[in-house]
């Protein structure tokens, strides 16, 4: 888990199941899979109030949802990618009531993108249990054109969108999900720093 | 008295610069020969005649030229301009606090006549007489922060107060010192200071942020800030950083006096009534060192806390392609001679 | 004036609205409008009496679109400490009063989708300013106001009159129970509970919704504590080299304003942190009433709130 020395970074506890919950309501990409098993594999009443959303990401190769499959949830939706998966969450949260714990596991930008959603339907973050789970490649906004690259595990790098060298810089927003990525040698073009695989 | 505007730029040909008298008003920051973090909050009480804090709204010589930088901004970059849909409330708080601020103490300028809800703003600086209704925003051009503050010098932010901290959910920031409105909306007290080195650790947010919760109507604070800016930019945000960046390679030891300026923030931050948030304020003030040693006591102690700054403090402001070269210059400016206490000119 | 900015107001109507509670309409002495307030807010009454002045928070209940006027309302308490007796006994039309500033420490959560406004008795006087603003603003709300019998419910025929069959009503002389499990279950994502009431009224709404699964974040309650009592003790001001007596029904901060003590404070019931004070020394066990310090700092014994705790002992020493 990395390290909270950023004041603008979330900390994530990590999944504890609320057993006061009417409902749970899990959303998990990739490794978070083991966290979701870690709190409900030995919970069968929990399991059977319970509706997860899973999407493989970069793991599917181990499997993850066939163990998430035996444990009989009372709704299961196995989605192919991330944005299928906040779609169909997006949907479910729409009649969802009070009562209602939200969880999130996977990589920090799936968190993000998760509780994000839950926001606009009036949740607040503080109140979504989320575990990162996984790589620590990060989202990075570029500040300058405002384009999101996904999955970056080295600074600088360059902008997928407007091809600026940008360094990753340590300030989060809950509400992109992203690091913000600021152009490094704005002052001395073509001047960069030594490329350091920090986010791996 | 009538303030005479002056027309000038703060880009491309930079034709900015303050008059004697607006160089005798200028918002110094420093009361002593060095600088470190503290919370130096105070009362937004009425300071001396003429100063920057003789009224709550300071509007100045350089009126109309920023508005008129601020529309460019805009233009270029809506989103420097940004309200989530639960502050309206407070966007309608704080067009009647600037409005009736602006109305009271430069009459001659500005003119606010209410009839119940039917409102009329008349601006003359700016050429506007706008009839509306308070709390409808279809009879505003704008929403009515954005209305507002396109007619008022200065950075605003609103701040919803819930679960014991404070929501930067709104906003306008086209003359910020390198930070972005459109990353930080949203974003609680402690986040968005998040990239400030050695305050933490030294627990200045959290004792700002307690005394902030209880900030009370009717009881205005403020607090001064300070960083530098090659050029007098008032545009120096992220979002744009690629292209002011190189400006700092462009200053040379001749050219000290003209490209370097201190640029000083007075923040102030006001209790809202309706909507019990707090508008927090960001006003811009910047002097050439030129302008600036002609008040000798500044030019000696500028020098000082220039010298004596921390390097992670020099980093953090930017400061650390010119630092060097700025300190010699003012070193010209500085013949030991002992300072007194405080902010104002000899 | 460390309460913050003071207004002088006068009292031009009184309106006996139960056997216990009157409501009070405060005009400026000054002409000058009432500022517009945030549904929630209270005021500390100033209150004139013969010995001393007496400070209590009240909430506010609405302001006339003009500014010409708040309204407060006031229950008469059995073990008064002086304000609501002199609220109700010495208070006529024509009385002068002082007033603080609005402070809210009890607002409506702005971005909230739906909210559930629980008031018993008099706690009624927020929730109903809360009422009115989600009214004004088209947002979604229902109102459930738990009182003892017809006579008691002073805000009924307004209540009603506004939010028509927003309101649900519970009389304890009908049997009729406000039980908050009836209330809670199918309430949309993104709602908001408040309770504002007696004591034991707040604990059991609040227990019933942690059981039904709601969130802390969504939970807000204002309790109307006043000072508790206790024994007599001394307090010594370290730094103003000040030392008085604390009586049995006075509270520290009251005992300190009687000395001449310009201390700090905002809502004067243990909630805001305002009046937060550091303890030097304490020859005997303190008594903490507020809702405002930790548990570890109360552990800690080095903080105390002066408008609601006190000594169990001899003497209290402050860093003040």
């Amino acid at each position: 888990m990395p390290a909270a020395t950023i004041k603008s970074r979330p900390i994530y506890p990590g999944l504890s199941l609320d057993g006061k919950a009417r409902r749970h309501l899990i959303a998990a990409e990739g490794e978070g899979a083991l966290a979701v098993l870690d709190v409900f594999a030995d919970q069968p009443d929990a399991v059977a109030r319970a509706t997860l959303l899973y999407t493989p990401g970069g793991s599917a190769a181990q499997e993850h949802g066939a163990k998430l499959s035996a444990l009989d949830f009372d709704g299961l939706h196995l989605m192919p990618t991330q944005p299928t998966l906040l779609t169909r969450l997006g949907v479910i949260l729409q009649t969802a009531t009070m009562g209602t714990r939200i969880y999130v596991a996977g990589v920090e930008g799936f968190i993000g993108k998760v509780i994000a959603s839950a926001q606009t339907h009036g949740v607040d973050p503080q109140s979504v249990r989320a575990e990162h789970r996984g790589s620590l490649a990060r989202r990075v906004q570029c500040v300058h054109c405002k384009g999101m690259t996904e999955n970056v595990t080295a600074t600088p790098f360059v902008c997928s969108h407007c091809g600026l060298n940008l360094f990753v810089r340590d300030h989060f927003s809950r509400r992109l999900g992203a690091f913000q990525g600021v152009c490094v040698d704005a002052e001395a073009p073509g001047e960069l720093p030594a490329r350091e695989e920090l986010y791996l | 008295m009538t303030i005479q505007f002056k027309q000038e730029t703060f880009r491309d040909d930079f034709t900015f610069s303050n008059s004697p008298e607006a160089i005798r008003r200028f918002p110094f920051p420093f009361d002593r020969d060095e600088y470190m973090y503290a919370v130096n909050i105070e009362q937004h009480m009425p300071g001396p005649a003429k100063s920057a804090f003789e009224f709550p709204i300071d509007i100045d010589e350089h009126y109309v030229a920023e508005m008129q930088d601020r529309a460019l901004v805009l233009k270029e970059d809506p989103l420097r301009c940004q309200s989530l849909p639960h502050m309206i409330t407070a966007e309608w708080d704080l067009l009647e606090l600037l409005m009736e601020s602006m109305a009271k103490n430069y009459p001659e300028h500005f003119t606010l006549t209410k009839d119940g809800d039917r409102w009329r703003w008349v601006n003359r600086p700016l050429g506007i007489d706008q009839s509306f209704t308070f709390g409808d925003v279809s009879t505003l051009p704008y929403p009515p922060m954005e209305y507002v503050t396109r007619q008022c010098q200065g950075d605003f932010c609103l701040l919803d107060q819930r679960l014991d901290n404070l929501w930067m959910d709104s906003g306008i920031v086209t003359t910020q010192a390198d930070w972005s409105l459109d990353f930080d909306i949203g974003m609680n007290f402690m986040e968005w200071h998040a990239p400030v080195p050695l305050a933490h650790d030294l627990g200045v947010f959290e004792r700002a942020l307690k005394f902030l919760l209880n900030l009370q109507q009717g009881r205005p604070v403020r607090r001064l800030n300070w960083t530098m800016t090659i050029n007098p930019r008032l545009d120096t945000s992220p979002e744009n950083y690629h292209k002011w960046g190189k400006d700092r390679t462009t200053v040379t030891p001749e050219n000290v006096g003209d490209k370097v300026h201190l640029r000083v923030e007075l923040q102030a931050l006001w209790r809202l009534p309706r909507s019990n948030a707090i508008v927090f304020s960001i006003r811009a003030y910047m002097i050439k060192m030129e302008e600036l040693v002609t008040v000798p006591k500044w030019g000696r102690r500028l020098h000082r806390v220039l010298r004596g700054l921390k390097p992670e403090l020099v980093e953090y402001k930017g400061l650390s392609r010119y630092h060097g070269m700025t300190v010699d210059w003012l070193s010209r400016h500085d013949d030991g001679a002992p300072t007194s206490p405080g902010f104002f000119p000899d | 004036m460390s309460g913050g900015v003071e207004i002088p107001v006068r009292v031009v109507e009184i309106e006996q609205a139960t056997p216990t509670v009157r409501r009070f309409r405060l005009a400026p002495i000054d002409g000058a409008p009432l500022p517009p307030f945030s549904a929630g807010a209270h005021v500390v009454t100033l209150m004139p009496a013969r010995d001393r002045v007496i400070r209590n928070a009240y909430s506010l209940i609405d302001r006339a679109a003009d500014g010409s006027s708040y309204r407060i309302g006031v229950l008469r308490v059995a073990q008064s400490r002086g304000g609501s007796a002199f609220m109700h006994d010495e208070v006529t039309v024509g009385t002068e009063l002082r007033i603080t500033m609005p402070v809210n420490l009890f607002p409506l959560a702005h971005a909230g989708r739906k909210h559930l406004l629980i008031a018993g008795g008099i706690g009624i006087t927020p929730i109903f300013a809360m009422a009115e603003e989600l009214r004004r603003t088209d947002a979604h709300y229902e109102i459930h106001y738990a009182m003892r019998n017809a006579a008691s419910g002073a805000f009924v025929d307004e209540l009603r009159a506004r939010h028509g069959d927003k309101l649900k009503l519970y009389r304890d002389d009908c049997q009729e129970i406000l039980a908050v499990d009836a209330i809670l279950p199918n309430q949309p994502l993104g709602t908001h509970l408040y309770v504002c009431g007696p004591e034991g009224m707040i604990e059991a709404v609040l227990e019933g919704a942690r059981e039904a699964g709601w969130p802390e974040e969504n939970l807000h309650s204002e309790r109307f504590q006043a000072p508790p009592t206790g024994e007599p003790f001394s307090v010594r001001l370290a730094k103003a080299g000040i030392t008085c007596e604390v009586r049995g029904d006075q509270s520290l901060l009251e005992a300190l304003e009687a000395a001449g003590v310009d201390a700090p404070f905002l809502c004067r019931g243990g909630a805001c942190g305002q009046c937060e004070a550091t303890v030097v020394e304490a020859d005997g066990e303190l008594v903490h009433n507020d809702h405002y310090l930790t548990d570890a700092d109360k552990a800690s014994g080095s903080k105390i709130m002066l408008c609601v705790s006190r000594l169990k002992g001899r003497e209290l020493v402050l860093d003040l």
